[in-house]
């Protein structure tokens, strides 16, 4: 029984809204405007290369790097305590860790510009102490900050959901030959959740080194990053070419740290492979 | 070690809460201020209600969420199935196909888009927003149903026609029963994808058309003003009612079921 034009519909549907507009993107990156007409042209992607945009490519790498990190530090003892507690009490832990995510992402950090400020929550504090004021907000720390509040659970959740599945006659089997928590935690637990890690690892870099929310209203348009490049070239300057240049350049970066991820994470279900 | 377990996952959870507890108690606040505790007001919710443009914006993202997770979901749901009877390369065609959106950075499905649009000549607005948001949602429901369609046991469609039933029949007695918690899963979060969104519907509205979180992202940037605590307290409620309403339907469905069973 051929059912397979039920997938019609939306074959057709992907590629008018999905696959013809990168197409156009990719277009664009590849033209230059000279007088009027268009030209097939590499200036775009040249422009890439001026120390200027190759200092923002560096800071959205660099700022998104250190938030995974300190995300993956932060989040794995989470992950670990959710999956040693008891039955009872773990749905209710998840359920808890999951509802700041209802939050509408812009509010969780238009939320953080009201601590942050000079006369916010977090200086009225430092204050009865004697310390500050200190200009917080529009500082890269605000930046580094508002994505690990935001993406902490994109750390945590895959994490979470890998230790939970390992038996714990594994750990079990390793104190009995004599190992230490340290070295089973190093020889046992931490090996087999690297699928989980290394997931946790791209749902966090991907969304952060792409973002233009966070260092526009936490760091105050100071950090540009690729995606403010980007909205300026298609809201501000009208300049489709380079940010399309831009853009296959954010897709390539996406695409490649998926690849390498991939690499190490053979244990994929069927499809993919291409990604 | 039992107890410093317990601190840390205790700050943790201070750190996802305490900014969002702040938001809703400032909705309350008295004084402007961000930094000082000025008494209990509901002023902030009787401007709220004054304000046109904020609250067709609230309108908008309400609309557009429902109106799109349900096209979403019963196209994705068609072409799940669709994806499922397919084999060898148009499969992984589909399946790769699926997955480039959730991958692509949202950045640049939003500047595609917006060029599209742009060729087109669709009317930036209500409609391209729309359109939007049905892209985005889709993969994210067949993601979901997928995997429970793999799940069926693939006889049980054949048996179904062995035992007389026509095909559409099978499908809407036998298959759609056993895939509903996929599909219903696909609905719940394309519709929290759809009231997320911002970065898409930033570039792809126009002609004044906002939806929440574009309305915060023009305020918030012109620094704080208590009123979008306030929406932004009614609308963290509302979603947690709503999922609170959701799971108890959900709960008391299954052990009717189990209650049967027996």
């Amino acid at each position: 029984m051929k059912r397979n034009w039920m997938a019609y519909p939306y074959f057709f549907w992907m590629l008018l809204f999905t696959i013809v507009p990168l197409l156009m993107v990719l277009y664009f990156s590849f033209t230059a405007s000279v007088n009027g007409d268009g030209r097939f042209s590499f200036a775009n992607f040249q422009r890439v290369l001026d120390p200027l945009y190759l200092n923002v490519i560096w800071r959205s790498v660099r700022l998104a790097f250190i938030s995974t990190v300190i995300c993956l530090v932060l989040g794995y003892p989470v992950a670990m305590l959710l999956a040693q507690s008891q039955a009872s009490r773990q749905f209710t832990l998840i359920v808890l860790f999951v509802i700041p995510m209802w939050m509408n992402f812009l509010a969780r950090t238009y939320a953080w510009m009201t601590l942050l400020e000079r006369n916010g929550l977090i200086n009225t504090f430092l204050g009865w102490f004697g310390l500050g004021p200190y200009n917080l907000l529009h500082t890269e720390f605000a930046v580094v900050l508002g994505m690990i509040y935001n993406f902490l659970p994109f750390m945590v959740l895959p994490i979470y959901t890998v230790l939970n599945k390992m038996d714990p006659a594994l750990t079990e089997a390793s104190y009995d030959l004599g190992a230490t928590p340290i070295r089973t935690f190093f020889r046992v637990t931490l090996p087999l959740s690297l699928p989980g890690v290394l997931s946790g690892i791209s749902m966090v870099f991907m969304p952060a080194v792409t973002t233009f929310v966070i260092p526009q209203l936490l760091g105050g348009g100071q950090f540009t990053m690729i995606g403010n490049l980007i909205e300026q070239q298609f809201l501000r300057s009208n300049d489709w070419g380079f940010g399309s240049a831009l853009s296959i350049i954010l897709m390539l970066l996406i695409l490649l740290s998926m690849r390498i991820m991939s690499h190490y994470d053979r244990d994929r279900g069927e499809g993919g492979g291409f990604f | 070690m039992r107890f410093l377990k317990k601190s840390y996952l205790g700050l943790i959870f201070l750190f996802l809460y305490a900014p969002i507890l702040i938001l809703i108690i400032f909705s309350f606040n008295a004084s402007k201020s961000r930094g000082a505790w000025g008494g209990f007001t509901l002023d902030w919710y009787r401007q709220l209600f004054q304000d046109d443009a904020l609250l067709t914006s609230l309108y908008n993202t309400i609309v557009i969420a429902i109106v799109a997770s349900i096209v979403a979901t019963l196209l994705g749901t068609i072409a799940a199935i669709g994806i499922y009877r397919m084999k060898g390369f148009r499969k992984s065609f589909m399946i790769n196909l699926t997955y480039l959106p959730i991958l692509n950075p949202d950045i640049v499905t939003a500047i595609s888009f917006m060029l599209l649009l742009i060729y087109l000549k669709i009317p930036r607005g209500m409609l391209s927003l729309l359109l939007a948001h049905i892209t985005f949602c889709l993969p994210f429901v067949i993601i979901s149903v997928l995997p429970k369609l793999r799940q069926l046991d693939p006889q049980i469609y054949d048996a179904a026609l062995d035992l007389g039933a026509t095909p559409k029949r099978a499908y809407f007695s036998v298959i759609l029963p056993q895939i509903l918690p996929g599909i219903f899963a696909g609905f719940l979060l394309a519709f929290t994808m759809s009231i997320d969104d911002f970065v898409i519907s930033y570039f792809t509205t126009g002609n004044g058309v906002s939806n929440l979180s574009i309305s915060i992202y023009s305020m918030a940037r012109r620094g704080i003003n208590p009123k979008i605590n306030a929406v932004l307290t009614i609308l963290f409620v509302g979603i947690l009612a709503l999922m609170f309403f959701i799971n108890r339907r959900v709960n008391t469905n299954s052990s009717k079921k189990e209650r049967g069973n027996v």
